[in-house]
């Protein structure tokens, strides 16, 4: 079996602890048995993320700080357990991209996070980062560091991550990777190492055992007990355009050019379901149909307004200024509107008996659609109108209702006994 | 296609989309919901085989490239919110040659603007994506067949030329419902992958002829495979500014231009005697092609070309722009960004901008510049 390092001389400054970790990496992955096809190794931006070339595994060297977002990507993609997806990260790329080893430790995504952790941004000169211990001297903070520091592998084990643990990179540390290569799930390891370019020169005489406990923090191993992610895979997924409910045509057009329905009322009011209904209505009667809704991002409360355009002919642009017919059944409804009904030269305003109508060409009806109940104001009103533009039957609507399949939502009893209808 | 039953149904855009991206092959859908892509999120939720729901946008790029590195064909939607969120990961992507789509349902802005409003604004955004200026395919769809074919059509592109392609759409498109039938849906041919199965040792960015090098997933068996989004030679190997990088990095551009023709989408309708023509794309479209109906009636003759493929803009409309004396240019920002995309900054007599913010762009206010 070929090596999984295609060369020992490694492209770090001497003495560098990224050294020890990728050929401790390598090392735990040969013990582990693994081909080096079957394994993709994920780099970061950082003096660690240059690794990828001296390795002879599958290789993807990605942004900094998204590494473990990519390896998540790639562990998903495979799906395939036999696989070993390790990313490595530094201690730069964790804070950037903390959301992600967060969420990889969630989900218990099948991978190693290895976190070169040299208390520093070694690449771009040394400064201090969110897991530099206080007391640590960088290029930045020369009298020691004043920040509190993450205690990263305390949020993955929170978070949920198979196995995790914090170990120094010195002496033999490959059986502590291949531990974690070993897991079924999510593992990360957090490697405390220093950088001689800055750490050891700004901080000499300190050893790596000594600054971990001064930081309070100290090796260890750390669990949860659960059962890595596996992708869930749809085998059939069933077309969206099957199971569609087709619309009969029952009737002839009649109007010869377009008509606009503005229905304009409150949450709550089941104004985008009138809409539809009054769509299909308008479909089965042979007309070409749009239908666009309109309310604030909070669906529940405030405005909702609905636009329907029916045509005898094929509509493009579906957009309306001025409706021939505004159904207003609430305040919120009103005001929404007011514009547009103030702007209508003629055409008909239907509007709820305990509102004002506001100055308008149209004519007016005041009617009091809230009398069966808020809820089912809007649609009530499509009766009215109805009766008043005799545009589309009652039988159709009706109709249009039942295809809806919310009718039992619909006082239907009470609406027939109103207009004393006789269908159905 | 020939559906048994009554075809005539009630829809909206966004079922066309994703129905017709799943159906050329597009196997996984990851995203973060956010208004107007919410339907997009919703019927992908229902038809990909995998559906895997991100915890923000720079999150479902970076698995979309992992699961297109790994060999599958991810599509997400968003709208410009997201989208920024996404845009350096695009640039890997691109960078790596990670074939993918990413639906871009357009709103107001700036910011975070107005979530329930539709609009054009993005395009200029899309021009300037990649840093270097390089180009990623931008498809706009114009009417609900386009919303089928041409989000088919992406997810082609994205397999064949090795590159993210951005469908741009808007929310007026994709959250309208019209009546439509379904009968009149073209059939859809899914992609056939074709993975690199040489015995020779896999060179994952040596180009064939068309500039596209082949394509193998990590982890397979065979070939070792190196992806790298900093500048690489080749071999995908990290280089400063080594001929062969350099060569490769200009490659990435040429790429997309040299095969711009195998994906230049376009309507065109030229009236013999007309002096004037209306360009216009994505929702502006239907005010287009309403406002030249209605002058038709009137007798006024006026040409039409609505543009489907954005980005990189295709020679053959300057071509088709050239026969003309006048361009009305109609698009829902107050810019002009197809008409800066198209003729830059300077300002030409004979090209009109037509633009509106908040509200569509009318037929009627199209016309008014025609009779002018
Ligand atoms: S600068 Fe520091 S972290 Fe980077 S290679 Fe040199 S010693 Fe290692």
């Amino acid at each position: 079996m070929k090596n999984i390092l295609n060369t020992q001389e490694l492209p770090f400054c001497k003495g560098c602890g990224h050294d020890l970790i990728a050929k401790s990496t390598a090392a735990a992955l040969e013990k582990s048995g693994c081909s080096p096809l079957d394994i993709i190794l994920v780099t970061d931006i950082g003096c660690h993320g240059i690794i990828d070339t001296s390795f002879n595994t599958h290789t993807i060297h990605g942004l900094h700080g998204r590494s473990v977002s990519l390896g998540v990507g790639i562990s998903l993609g495979l799906n395939n357990s036999d696989k070993k997806v390790i990313v490595f990260t530094g201690d730069g790329g964790a804070t950037i991209g903390l959301q992600h080893i967060m969420e990889a430790a969630r989900l218990n995504i099948n991978m190693t996070i290895v976190i070169h952790n040299n208390m520093l941004y070694g690449m771009t000169g040394g400064q201090t980062s969110g897991l530099t211990p206080q007391g640590f001297n960088t290029t930045t903070a020369p009298s020691g560091n004043t920040f509190e520091q993450y205690d990263i592998c305390g949020l993955a084990h929170t978070a949920g991550a198979s196995y995790i643990s914090r170990i120094l990179g010195i002496g033999n540390i490959a059986d502590k990777l291949a531990e974690a290569i070993n897991t079924n799930g999510c593992s990360v390891v957090e490697v405390i190492e220093l950088c001689p370019g800055y750490g050891m020169k700004l901080n000499p005489k300190r050893k790596l055992a000594e600054i971990l406990e001064s930081s309070g923090k100290s090796e260890g191993i750390w669990t949860n007990n659960r059962l890595p992610f596996a992708v869930d895979i749809k085998e059939e997924p069933t077309s969206l355009l099957k199971n569609l409910k087709a619309i009969e045509i029952i009737d002839k057009p009649q109007l010869k050019s377009s008509y606009t329905v503005l229905l304009s009322g409150s949450a709550g009011e089941g104004v985008q379901t009138a809409a539809n209904i009054l769509a299909i209505t308008a479909v089965s009667s042979g007309y070409h149909v749009t239908q666009k809704g309109s309310y604030p991002v909070t669906v529940g409360v405030g405005f909702s307004t609905a636009e329907i355009i029916i045509s005898p002919n094929e509509i493009l642009y579906h957009g309306m200024t001025i409706p021939d017919i505004a159904i207003i059944t609430s305040q919120d409804g009103l005001n929404h509107s007011k514009k547009r009904i103030n702007l209508m030269n003629n055409g008909i305003l239907m509007i709820d008996s305990s509102l004002s109508a506001p100055q308008t060409g149209a004519r007016v009806y005041n009617i009091d659609f809230r009398s069966i109940g808020v809820k089912s104001a809007s649609m009530f009103s499509l009766f009215y109108f109805s009766e008043i533009s005799k545009i589309l039957p009652h039988a159709a609507i009706f109709k249009a209702i039942e295809q809806h399949g919310d009718a039992h939502k619909i006082p239907l009893d009470k609406i027939k006994e109103i207009f004393r209808f006789d269908v159905l | 296609m020939q559906h048994k039953e009554n075809s005539l149904v009630l829809i909206d855009a966004s079922r066309l989309i994703i129905e017709g991206m799943a159906c050329a092959g597009a196997d996984s859908f990851i995203g973060y919901p956010i208004t107007p892509a919410n339907l997009l999120y919703l019927y992908a939720s229902k038809r990909f085989p995998v559906m895997l729901p991100a915890p923000d946008e720079i999150t479902t790029l970076q698995w979309m490239a992992g699961l297109s590195a790994a060999g599958k064909l991810p599509i997400t939607a968003t709208s410009f919110p997201g989208f920024a969120l996404m845009i350096e990961s695009i640039n890997m992507a691109f960078m790596m040659e990670l074939p993918m789509v990413i639906i871009l349902a357009q709103r107001l802005g700036p910011a975070t603007g107005t979530a329930t409003c539709g609009a054009q604004g993005d395009l200029l955004l899309l021009r300037g994506l990649i840093s270097g200026g390089h180009q990623i395919p931008v498809i706009c769809l114009s009417d609900f067949a386009d919303c089928w074919n041409l989000s088919a059509k992406a997810v082609h592109i994205a397999n064949k030329y090795r590159t993210p392609v951005v469908i741009v759409t808007s929310k007026e498109m994709v959250m309208t419902q019209r009546s439509f039938d379904i009968n009149l849906l073209e059939e859809i041919n899914p992609v056939n992958r074709k993975f690199y199965n040489s015995e020779q040792a896999y060179i994952p960015y040596n180009p064939e002829n068309n500039l596209i090098p082949e394509f193998l997933p990590l982890g397979n068996q065979k070939h070792q495979v190196r992806i790298s989004a900093s500048t690489h030679d080749n071999k995908g190997i990290l280089q400063h500014t080594s001929d062969q990088a350099m060569e490769n990095t200009i490659r990435l551009d040429r790429k997309i231009i040299y095969n711009l023709d195998e994906f230049t989408y376009y309507d065109l309708i030229e009236e013999k005697k007309a002096d004037t023509i209306i360009v216009s794309y994505d929702i502006t479209a239907a005010s287009a092609r309403e406002a030249r109906e209605l002058l038709k009636k009137k007798n006024i003759n006026v040409s039409l070309l609505i543009v489907k493929t954005l980005i990189p803009v295709p020679n053959i409309y300057y071509e088709i722009l050239a026969r003309y004396n006048k361009i009305i240019i109609a698009e829902e920002n107050v810019n002009g960004q197809l008409g800066k995309i198209l003729f830059g900054e300077h300002k030409h007599k004979n090209i009109i901008n037509i633009g509106s913010i908040g509200k569509m762009v009318s037929p009627l206010e199209i016309i008014k510049e025609v009779n002018v």
